[in-house]
């Protein structure tokens, strides 16, 4: 089995595909750079991201697939996971070598796989749009930071757009250093200069910068939050199943609880 | 400054909680006029640690109340503070809540002051500021109040994404036990007017005739029942959820595991356990209902009025229907192999798909994502060995409980089973 490198990119991805044709090499180890360890009997080949060879295979796969399909492949790239990338690839050269429709076939490994992780993602991704925090800044901008398991931000975009379509937000990307800030009309991806002014690893907003009723509102939040609770049907298993406590430094109701 | 609006929250938020309903799905309100929100998510913003989900800003708008219902907190002869919203207040903290993403809406009740037109008129009135004032395209769950106007809850339904009343307790003759001034009829009639109002809406949208016929409770109706107050059998209680759904054809039927919290002889004593695990089979056995073709009568009847309580109702019903048994993966029709315990709806679903490409193996079938352990008696597969005597009812379960073990089986029951 020959092992291909690649840039981890969604076009190095594609292009490790269309390589895998070319040069006419059907069981392939692909590996993202990031994670790569030379090995001294195999002589890696490494896939130089190509726009056009990408496009011409994510033409040809959403050709053979459905549109929830290709959306969903996209999807589970997100994950940024190893073993997805590998499976992707599988997948996607099942799907070239297979007439029109192969995706259902959930008896499939590939298929199965990239249907678990698409699971995943989607969980993730659910998490994000209930999980998110925003406060008021003292100059009328919402803000959150965040740090999800997957890269999700490309797809919670619209959902924020759409909600929140009159007030303006920041949801910053703690890990990965970018996000996503809506400025009334359009969504525009932002670096860390966008965010220089504040300290991104502290959650909280040091007072001057938040708006003056932000204290209060994120107070009756938590008072509202433990009003609702029935004390005699206490059950921690089940609330920490929901709310797995890596995300609680980011809910201000269970500020103080980890 | 704080303190006042503080402890009316929470005196206000405490009283509303013992209404289960949380839903926020169902509705289809976008956010078309560039204000703010959308209802067509479904999404649960935090959860309590007793395991439930905050998705509404569930609150009383007040707990003053003319009545004297003997299972309710803000019962009128309960030495409870008391407090009350204005609309401003309601309005303001929803918005303030909504803009942060803490929650996905609303769900309003309110004790009955005065009268019940009185009650409804303010319930309409937060409503339609937050939809006409604010643009609020967020979820609003309204409770409909009994004996209110048809004008008043038109105008509601105009406003609200859901509208539920709450049956309190499963059977007439248990509701005038503990609540001799109420009746199923006040419940039925005003669901029967929404419900006919929602139909009326919809032929007119379906006539094409107006071209913008307005969205009337686009969420639907649901309704509540406590559970374990009064002595009312499973079969009971589920007949009943199953009359009104298709009667009103409601969304939801909740059910509430009854919470001590007075000394009423009438009912169970403050400090007793709440009847988690019965809670959990009666929502089980709606979900059979709902999603997986069961009529309630398969599951329930007089031969089996009660539910088990060592195992599922879909694995029971499987036991006691074992001829039915084992079904084959490759050929049975969709319906049956929805009724194998251990399969739900995505896997059964799959297994359609997949076994067109080939007849599927054991291995297959597990990564699929079915509970194999469970499944794997009820079942035949590519690679099933021959089994010369099928196993019977007893020796089945005995061997499924051994190899499963209940989450309730730690915690303190004290519900006993009758056999």
């Amino acid at each position: 089995m020959v092992t291909y490198v690649f840039d981890g990119s969604f076009e190095g991805l594609l292009t490790a595909i269309f390589d895998s044709y070319d040069r006419k090499e059907k069981t392939v180890d692909l590996v993202c750079d990031a994670y790569f360890q030379p090995d001294m009997l195999a002589e890696p080949y490494t896939v130089d991201s190509d726009a056009v060879k990408a496009k011409r295979v994510w033409a040809g796969l959403r050709k053979k697939l459905s549109g929830q399909w290709s959306v969903m492949f996209y999807k589970v790239y997100l994950s940024e996971d190893p073993q997805t990338f590998k499976d992707l690839f599988n997948f996607a050269r099942y799907i070239f070598d297979n007439p029109a429709g192969a995706e259902s076939n959930f008896g499939n490994p590939y298929v199965m796989a990239v249907t678990k992780m698409d699971k995943r993602v989607n969980r993730e991704k659910h998490r994000m749009k209930a999980f998110i925090r925003f406060q008021k800044t003292a100059d009328g901008m919402y803000y959150c930071p965040v740090e999800p398991d997957f890269n999700v931000l490309p797809i919670i975009s619209k959902f924020f757009k759409d909600r929140y379509a009159d007030q303006q937000w920041i949801i910053y990307d703690v890990r990965r250093k970018y996000g996503l800030y809506y400025n009334l009309q359009t969504v525009e991806e932002i670096t860390y200069d966008f965010v220089a002014n504040i300290d991104t690893s502290k959650v909280v907003l040091p007072v001057a910068m938040q708006d003056e009723k932000e204290e209060l509102a994120s107070l009756l939040w938590k008072d509202y939050f433990n009003s609702t609770n029935i004390p005699a049907r206490k059950n921690m298993k089940l609330h920490i199943q929901h709310v797995p406590k890596r995300y609680w430094k980011y809910l201000n109701e269970k500020e103080g609880k980890n | 400054m704080f303190d006042r609006i503080r402890e009316k929250l929470t005196i206000l938020a405490d009283a509303a909680k013992y209404d289960v309903s949380c839903a926020s799905s169902g509705s289809k309100r976008k956010n078309e006029n560039k204000g703010i929100g959308d209802a067509s998510n479904g999404i649960c913003h935090s959860y309590t640690e007793d395991g439930r989900c905050v998705s509404l800003l569930k609150i009383l708008l007040t707990n003053h109340c003319i009545y004297d219902c003997a299972f309710c907190v803000s019962r009128k002869s309960n030495d409870v503070k008391r407090a009350a919203f204005t609309v401003d207040e309601v309005v303001e903290l929803t918005m303030s809540f909504y803009r942060r993403n803490y929650i996905e809406g609303l769900f309003l009740s309110s004790g009955i002051f005065k009268n019940a037109d009185f009650t409804m008129e303010r319930l309409v009135r937060v409503v339609k500021k937050l939809r006409l004032e604010e643009r609020f395209n967020g979820y609003i769950h309204l409770k409909t109040i009994p004996g209110a106007s048809p004008e008043l809850l038109t105008e509601a339904g105009l406003y609200a994404d859901r509208m539920s009343i709450n049956l309190e307790m499963p059977t007439e003759t248990g509701l005038k036990l503990l609540a001799p001034e109420k009746s199923h009829d006040d419940v039925k009639k005003p669901l029967g007017f929404i419900q006919d109002t929602i139909t009326q809406f919809k032929d007119e949208k379906n006539t094409g005739l107006i071209k913008h016929v307005p969205k009337f409770v686009p969420a639907g109706q649901s309704t509540q029942m406590v559970i374990g107050a009064t002595p009312e059998t499973d079969m009971e209680i589920m007949y009943s959820a199953d009359q009104y759904y298709k009667d009103f054809s409601l969304k939801r039927v909740y059910y509430s595991g009854y919470i001590p919290i007075s000394h009423d002889t009438r009912m169970p004593v403050i400090g007793t356990q709440p009847p988690l695990l019965r809670e959990n089979r009666l929502y089980q056995t709606d979900w059979l209902m709902r999603f997986y073709g069961f009529d309630v009568k398969e599951l329930l009847n007089l031969k089996n009025p009660h539910l088990d309580t060592d195992m599922d109702p879909k694995l029971g019903w499987a036991l006691r229907n074992l001829e039915q048994f084992p079904v084959d993966i490759n050929s049975a029709d969709y319906r049956m192999i929805l009724r194998v315990p251990g399969i739900g709806v995505g896997s059964a679903k799959k297994i359609v798909q997949a076994r067109k490409f080939g007849r599927l193996r054991s291995d297959q079938l597990q990564k699929i994502g079915i509970a194999y352990n469970r499944a794997k008696h009820f079942i035949r597969c590519a690679d099933s060995p021959y089994l010369l005597n099928e196993p019977d009812a007893p020796h089945l379960k005995n061997l499924i409980l051994a190899e499963s073990s209940s989450k309730y089986l730690k915690t303190a029951q004290n519900q006993l089973s009758l056999f």
